[in-house]
């Protein structure tokens, strides 16, 4: 079947492939909503190694979407049934790799065509219901799923003397992170570190929020997330050491194109377990669509979305990219191309 | 309940290049008309899709169903006409035999040989002529148009602002279509090729849906080899 591709072909210059697309054996969505993340918007602003670029262009964005079965000859889905798709397409089974690690993992929107289509053709084992919850929230599913991955790292390594996990970051990446902590391990005490008043107020359901210039010195925490990133991942990584207890696991999250130079000798010194995290696999997703059935934990997740108007040109997929550098939080739209 | 339309009467002749009509003709691996069939189809939507076939033409394209495993109870087939429209009205014509009649029926016709179609233009035509009756789907014109009685000189040159070129799918309320169409007198009908006028005729407002420039019809060999290249293919003489 004919299926439209919108794809950057250069920073900030959009494309339409045609793919005569082979149905057979896959589950044919609709995407319904999509969501912006910053790894799309490191694509579109063209704030990546141009080398990179080169390699990765032509390409449909976005990974974060809900759709609506449209057909599935497997019979599992029903036309019409609200899904999510996992960007994260394993190509073998490890029992000790998980897939969102694994080099031969495809990613869509990194190393394929994202969700940016007329239909996407999935896997079957790759799309999961999510029945009951609105698709203008559960196209954020996907993100909610790396804080969910990014939680059970954290259980997985940490000693249990788990009685403050503070949370350095004050944005979107920090808000899931703080919301899936809050559920996953409701006996920790949660504290959030950040540069911005105004978006510290957002986390209304932590214990305690912080500014960064003015921390108490007597501040202390078991363990951390790291979920600044960018020009924010210096500060974040050596104050954590800094403030952390001896033999914390410090969780990173936050992308950094460039090199970040942390002060190893404090860090030894300490005996901390560095953990990186990204993305997440179908466990993860399953937990995480699980999780956004309480309504409690969809109106928290709601409270960072901002919806723009539906997308319905190449035209509306400049707009929504651009609104997104204006909004705090995430950007989703209804997607009908 | 809602129908889609492939109209598909014609048997060819503009193409010259083959005595297959052009609908039939390969578009990659697969005949025109199955990729647009299989694009109206997955539009939940619609409670059927009617095939109109030139009547020379019904087995050879049951053939093609069963080739492709197209065996969706939503597939009808209804004998096509002498034109556009006559197919227009005996697709609505089976649809009464096989559903019965209500006064919201949607219909939503489109040309068999516009492969490129989108779900967003069926489902926007579906949204609009559940609200408005009737609508077009038109993409803005970017040639000069130029009209000229005579074929020799110019006779007007209209605002290029609105001016806009006519793709399909158009869509219709049935029972609207019909009444409209009762109205006209036979000279009228015959020479109403666009099923849209028949709305315009009679004062009834139709609504634009935005198409795609890609959204091309397949009429010349021309375009036959354009599309051959916009869907990735090898055209096939």
């Amino acid at each position: 079947m004919i299926n439209y591709v919108y794809q950057l072909v250069s920073p900030q210059f959009f494309s339409v492939k045609l793919d005569d697309v082979d149905i057979d054996g896959k589950v044919v969505v609709r995407p319904r909503y999509m969501s912006i993340c910053h790894a799309d918007q490191r694509y579109y602003q063209g704030n990546r190694d141009i080398k990179i670029l080169s390699q990765k262009l032509p390409m449909a964005l976005i990974h974060e979407c809900s759709g609506e079965v449209l057909e599935d000859r497997s019979g599992r889905f029903k036309p019409g049934q609200p899904v999510v798709m996992i960007p994260n397409m394993p190509k073998r089974h490890s029992n000790y790799i998980y897939e969102n690690y694994d080099e031969q993992s495809i990613f869509l929107s990194s190393t394929a065509d994202g969700f940016m289509r007329e239909f996407v053709d999935m896997p079957v084992d790759r799309v999961i219901p999510c029945d009951g919850i609105p698709m203008d929230i559960a196209c954020i599913c996907e993100f909610y799923s790396v804080a969910v991955h990014a939680v059970n790292r954290l259980i997985n390594f940490a000693h249990q003397q788990r009685e403050t996990i503070a949370i350095w970051g004050d944005g979107s990446l920090a808000y899931v992170i703080a919301s899936a902590l809050k559920v996953k391990n409701p006996e920790s005490k949660i504290i959030v570190i950040g540069r911005n008043s105004r978006k510290l107020s957002r986390f209304s359901f932590v214990n305690k929020t912080y500014l960064s210039y003015s921390l108490p010195s007597d501040l202390q925490f078991d363990h951390a997330f790291e979920c600044a990133g960018g020009e924010g991942s210096y500060d974040a990584i050596n104050n954590i050491i800094n403030y952390i207890k001896p033999q914390g696991t410090v969780v990173l999250m936050g992308v950094s194109e460039n090199q970040v130079a942390i002060n190893t000798r404090l860090l030894l010194e300490k005996g901390l377990t560095v953990v990186g995290s990204s993305r997440s696999g179908k466990k993860d997703f399953e937990e995480a669509v699980d999780l956004m059935r309480t309504q409690r934990i969809r109106r928290r997740l709601g409270s960072i979305i901002f919806e723009d108007k539906p997308v319905s040109s190449i035209d509306d997929i400049h707009r929504v990219f651009t609104t997104d550098l204006n909004t705090p939080f995430k950007t989703v739209f209804n997607w009908r191309l | 309940m809602i129908y889609g339309a492939i109209l598909a009467g014609g048997s060819g002749t503009r193409m010259h290049v083959s005595t297959l009509p052009k609908q039939f003709m390969a578009l990659k691996d697969k005949p025109i008309i199955i990729h647009t069939l299989e694009k109206m189809l997955m539009c939940n939507r619609f409670d059927a899709v009617y095939l109109g076939i030139h009547p020379g033409w019904m087995s050879y394209m049951y053939d093609l169903l069963d080739k492709y495993n197209l065996d969706s109870e939503r597939i009808k087939l209804a004998p096509g006409g002498e034109n556009r429209n006559d197919t227009i009205f005996n697709v609505i014509e089976e649809i009464k035999k096989d559903f019965g009649q209500q006064d919201d029926d949607i219909i939503v016709t489109h040309d068999a040989v516009r492969p490129f179609v989108t779900l967003r233009i069926i489902e926007e035509n579906i949204d609009a002529a559940i609200t408005y009756g009737a609508c077009d789907t038109v993409i803005p014109a970017t040639d000069t148009i130029v009209i000229s009685h005579d074929g020799v000189d110019i006779s007007e040159i209209p605002n290029r602002q609105y001016m806009y070129q006519g793709q399909t799918p158009q869509s219709f309320n049935i029972k609207m279509l019909k009444d409209l169409y009762s109205k006209l007198k036979p000279s009228d009908k015959s020479i109403l090729t666009d099923a849209c006028k028949i709305c315009v005729m009679e004062n009834v407002p139709v609504k634009l849906i935005t198409g795609e420039v890609l959204n091309m019809k397949i009429t010349t060999v021309n375009d036959y080899e354009i599309a051959q290249v916009i869907a990735g293919g090898i055209a096939i003489d």
